[in-house]
């Protein structure tokens, strides 16, 4: 069997392969640790002293997969529908925000926030508005 | 087959039938796993909240400016800057870029077409509080393609900087140039390298590049039951209230006083009232 | 058929590659834009649409256009237009393709496009536009397409390509009226708030398509075999001398109103434009010439001697073309902005990366337009002499 313009077909190959196959090669060898997220912001010690318990909107493994989905719903909530009931956590009430609401417990976005998103390559531009809250120098 | 040449193999005919059903199972494939991915989506939890009891409440929400109560241009200074601090609205430094939610302008420039000749001095320099009008039946409402901007149950016209896709086709159709758009990063800095924001109020957003903003009314503030901050710093010169609250304060005064806004026979239903005030100093001038 | 675009001669060749250079520079400069901001054009808090929305506006008419050849050839079997429909029909896409183009580049939030089909908004005329322009092109893509390529292959084209045309002779002049309600419905701008508008829109189209297809017309025989027919092109521009009268009738309907009406805020736009007010003048060389092109222009097509000399149909068509691009994808926009809602002037002008942004749009509808020309023309040199029923 002829393979017509074989030489030109086997080139674009090989360059196709080496293109796709170059963030398994480029990165062999190369560890990257599994994020740490780190929950020991004052806020947060502060619910613990208080409560005996850490605890958020929702368990950590839905939080940590529905996250974007449940900042998205408050802000169509919010902004939208008007609806700015409070999340109630532990007796104490938050605000339905990241801003003013997530951010008052997990007030350090470098090491909480980033962690992840920088791990999964994922630049989410809440942050472009949203003001993220000053770093505390521990 | 409509498109069967003459002297075309049948292999190459089924190649492209191959190539159609290929085409075609991907984008079903690929689309099916997406709605599939949708329907599972699972509801979330019922997470416990409180209710907002604080928020004021209201049908249409209207304001009256009393230019007679509006003397002092340390007043007005104090309003234009307030809105514009706690919102973290930037300065560009310059009229092409500016935002400006709410600012001052003399008669002719607020109510164009109602000046004369004969007007005193006074009426042709006073310094007219602007803003939006938050329409009763608001033209910016009625052109935005995708709802970014939205007439609210209690009548504010909001702005959602997520959804506005920088268009700018509410800024054509505002007959009152009420809205600003960015056309720079306001987390930016000038050529000093002084930021547009000089001061972040951290409880609000700030917004990016290419979005439209404008007054909303202060709706945080409004939802924790604060009246707007142009009104708190004032000194009663702004009344804030429900139009269409009858035992309003703003209905009271409406019914007693004759107010004027900004080209109502558009028909978008300006909510911005203003007492116009008199002539305490009037200078007039001899009659030759 | 793609592949009869990648054969050409060497003066195809170079005319590429100019458009390459072009659409690069247009393209660098875009992506500045993206990253500064559009505070690098002229734009401003008064002046919030200029330069990208006025060609926008311009081409959606040039696209609109393509109707003025197939109507009279599908619906009253108009046989002189039969061979060059295609040509209409393929300007239509190339011209709706910088439509869409130039709102991308104008969009604050370009990225965030998919939000016009996420929430679609039945009250708000740009939603309408989105989706008439679509539709347009989808039209004459798939109808110019398939007739080509039933003529490429020596057969009469599917029937269900008929509904199709007729469809898109109805849609032609729906997206030039839907283009004209962005301004014509707002209740602000007295420049526009006519309806007039609508209709000086459809008329201005009708004279620029025709006038840049005799042109193209009469380019395509000068370099190729193909002759798109002395007929044709003759017939092109009655068209053009009879839609210019009428579109210069309409502004001076327009003028009219303004001017005996004395009503300040209508009169203000026009002195900006024509006159100036006070020492806001930018404007004024730029508006007398494109009436002077408009007048002179029609007073050379109506001597059926000049329209019959090739080169001076050429150069009235040019003038037609220039004036119309002048009144329509920049007066006309700056005219509804100045003066603003405030009654003071706030002066617009392009900046140099406007400019070049706006030039590689261009070159980009022309690629495309090369592109779908050569396949065309091509096909009709390959199978000249085989006469189709359609």
């Amino acid at each position: 069997m002829k393979i017509y313009d074989g030489g030109k077909i086997l080139v674009g190959l090989i360059i196709f392969i080496a293109l796709f196959a170059s963030p398994f090669y480029l990165n062999m060898g190369k560890a990257v640790a599994k994020p740490e997220l780190k929950f020991d912001t004052p806020e947060i010690q502060q619910m613990e002293k208080e409560t005996g318990k850490k605890q958020c909107v929702e368990p950590k493994e839905f939080m940590r997969a529905e996250h974007m989905q449940i900042l998205n719903n408050w802000r169509d909530e919010v902004i939208r529908s008007g609806n700015r009931d409070e999340i109630v956590i532990l007796g104490h009430k938050y605000d339905k925000s990241l801003q003013n609401g997530c951010m008052k417990c997990h007030s350090n976005k470098k090491d909480f926030c980033d962690k992840c998103h920088n791990y999964m390559a994922v630049q989410p531009y809440c942050w472009r508005c949203h003001i993220a809250p000053k770093e505390k120098q521990s | 087959m409509p498109y069967s040449a003459k002297g075309e193999t049948v292999m190459s005919m089924n190649r492209r039938e191959f190539l159609k059903i290929a085409g075609v199972s991907t984008i079903a494939g690929l689309g099916g796993t997406a709605v599939f991915s949708h329907l599972g989506k699972n509801s979330l939890e019922a997470v416990q909240t409180s209710p907002n009891t604080d928020a004021l409440t209201g049908k249409q929400w209207g304001m009256v400016i009393d230019m007679d109560k509006l003397k002092s241009e340390e007043t007005i200074k104090k309003v234009t800057e307030a809105c514009h601090r706690i919102h973290n609205v930037p300065d560009f430094g310059n009229p092409k870029d500016e935002v400006k939610w709410i600012w001052t302008e003399t008669f002719e420039h607020s109510f164009p077409g109602q000046e004369h000749k004969y007007m005193s001095e006074d009426m042709m320099h006073k310094p007219f509080l602007l803003l939006c009008n938050h329409c009763t039946d608001p033209a910016c409402v009625r052109v935005c393609p995708t709802k970014a901007t939205f007439k609210r149950k209690d009548g504010i016209v909001m702005q959602d900087m997520h959804r506005c896709i920088g268009c700018r086709f509410c800024m054509a159709a505002c007959p009152f140039g009420a809205r600003s758009f960015n056309y720079r990063d306001p987390r930016g800095k000038d050529a000093n390298g002084n930021p547009f924001i000089k001061e972040e109020n951290k409880e609000y957003p700030t917004r990016m590049i290419g979005v439209v903003e404008k007054c909303t009314f202060c709706v945080e503030r409004i939802e924790k039951g604060l009246k707007p901050a142009c009104v708190e710093e004032s000194n009663g010169a702004l009344v804030f209230g429900d139009i269409d609250d009858p035992a309003s304060e703003i209905r009271r005064i409406l019914n007693s006083q004759y107010t004027i806004r900004r080209k109502p026979e558009l028909g978008t239903g300006p909510n911005i009232y203003y007492i116009i005030g008199g002539n305490d100093y009037a200078v007039v001038p001899e009659i030759r | 058929m793609l592949e009869k675009a990648l054969s050409g001669s060497k003066k195809y060749w170079t005319w590429i590659f100019i458009l390459l250079v072009f659409i690069g520079i247009g393209t660098v400069n875009y992506l500045r834009q993206f990253q500064t901001g559009l505070t690098i054009t002229g734009l401003s808090r008064d002046v919030s649409w200029g330069l990208y929305i006025g060609q926008f506006t311009f081409l959606v008419g040039v696209a609109a256009s393509g109707v003025m050849l197939v109507l009279p050839y599908y619906l009253h079997n108009f046989k002189q237009f039969a061979k060059i429909t295609i040509l209409g029909e393929f300007l239509a896409v190339s011209a709706v393709t910088m439509c869409m183009l130039f709102i991308f580049v104008d969009m604050g939030q370009p990225m965030r496009i998919m939000n016009v089909l996420l929430y679609p908004t039945p009250n708000s005329v740009m939603f309408w536009d989105a989706f008439v322009l679509s539709g347009y092109l989808a039209l004459n893509i798939i109808v110019g397409w398939v007739v080509l390529g039933s003529e490429k292959n020596g057969i009469a084209p599917p029937k269900w390509v008929k509904p199709l045309i007729y469809l898109s002779i109805a849609w032609a002049p729906s997206i030039h009226t839907v283009t004209a309600f962005l301004y014509s419905g707002l209740p602000g701008r007295h420049f526009w708030l006519s309806a007039i508008m609508a209709a000086r829109f459809l008329a201005s189209a009708f004279a620029a398509g025709p006038a840049l297809l005799i042109i193209l017309a009469l380019i395509i025989r000068k370099f190729t075999k193909f002759d798109p027919g002395k007929e044709a092109v003759q017939t092109l521009g009655k068209i053009v001398t009879y839609f210019m009268i009428t579109n210069v009738f309409f502004f001076g309907l327009e003028f009219f109103t303004a001017f005996y009406s004395n009503i300040p805020g209508h009169m203000h736009p026009f002195q900006y434009l024509f006159a100036g007010i006070g020492e806001y003048n930018k404007l004024v060389p730029l508006m007398w010439t494109s009436v002077i092109l408009a007048i002179a222009s029609i007073a050379l097509l109506i001597f059926p001697a000049v329209r019959r000399n090739e080169s001076t149909l050429a150069i009235a068509c040019a003038m037609v073309f220039i004036s119309l691009w002048i009144d329509k994808g920049f007066g006309l926009i700056i005219g509804g902005f100045v003066p603003n809602m405030f009654e003071t002037v706030t002066e617009y002008w392009p900046t140099m990366p406007e400019a070049l942004i706006t030039i590689g749009v261009w070159a980009v509808g022309l690629l495309v337009l090369t592109i779908l020309y050569k396949i065309a023309i091509t096909v009709r040199e390959e199978t000249a002499g085989v006469e189709i029923e359609h």
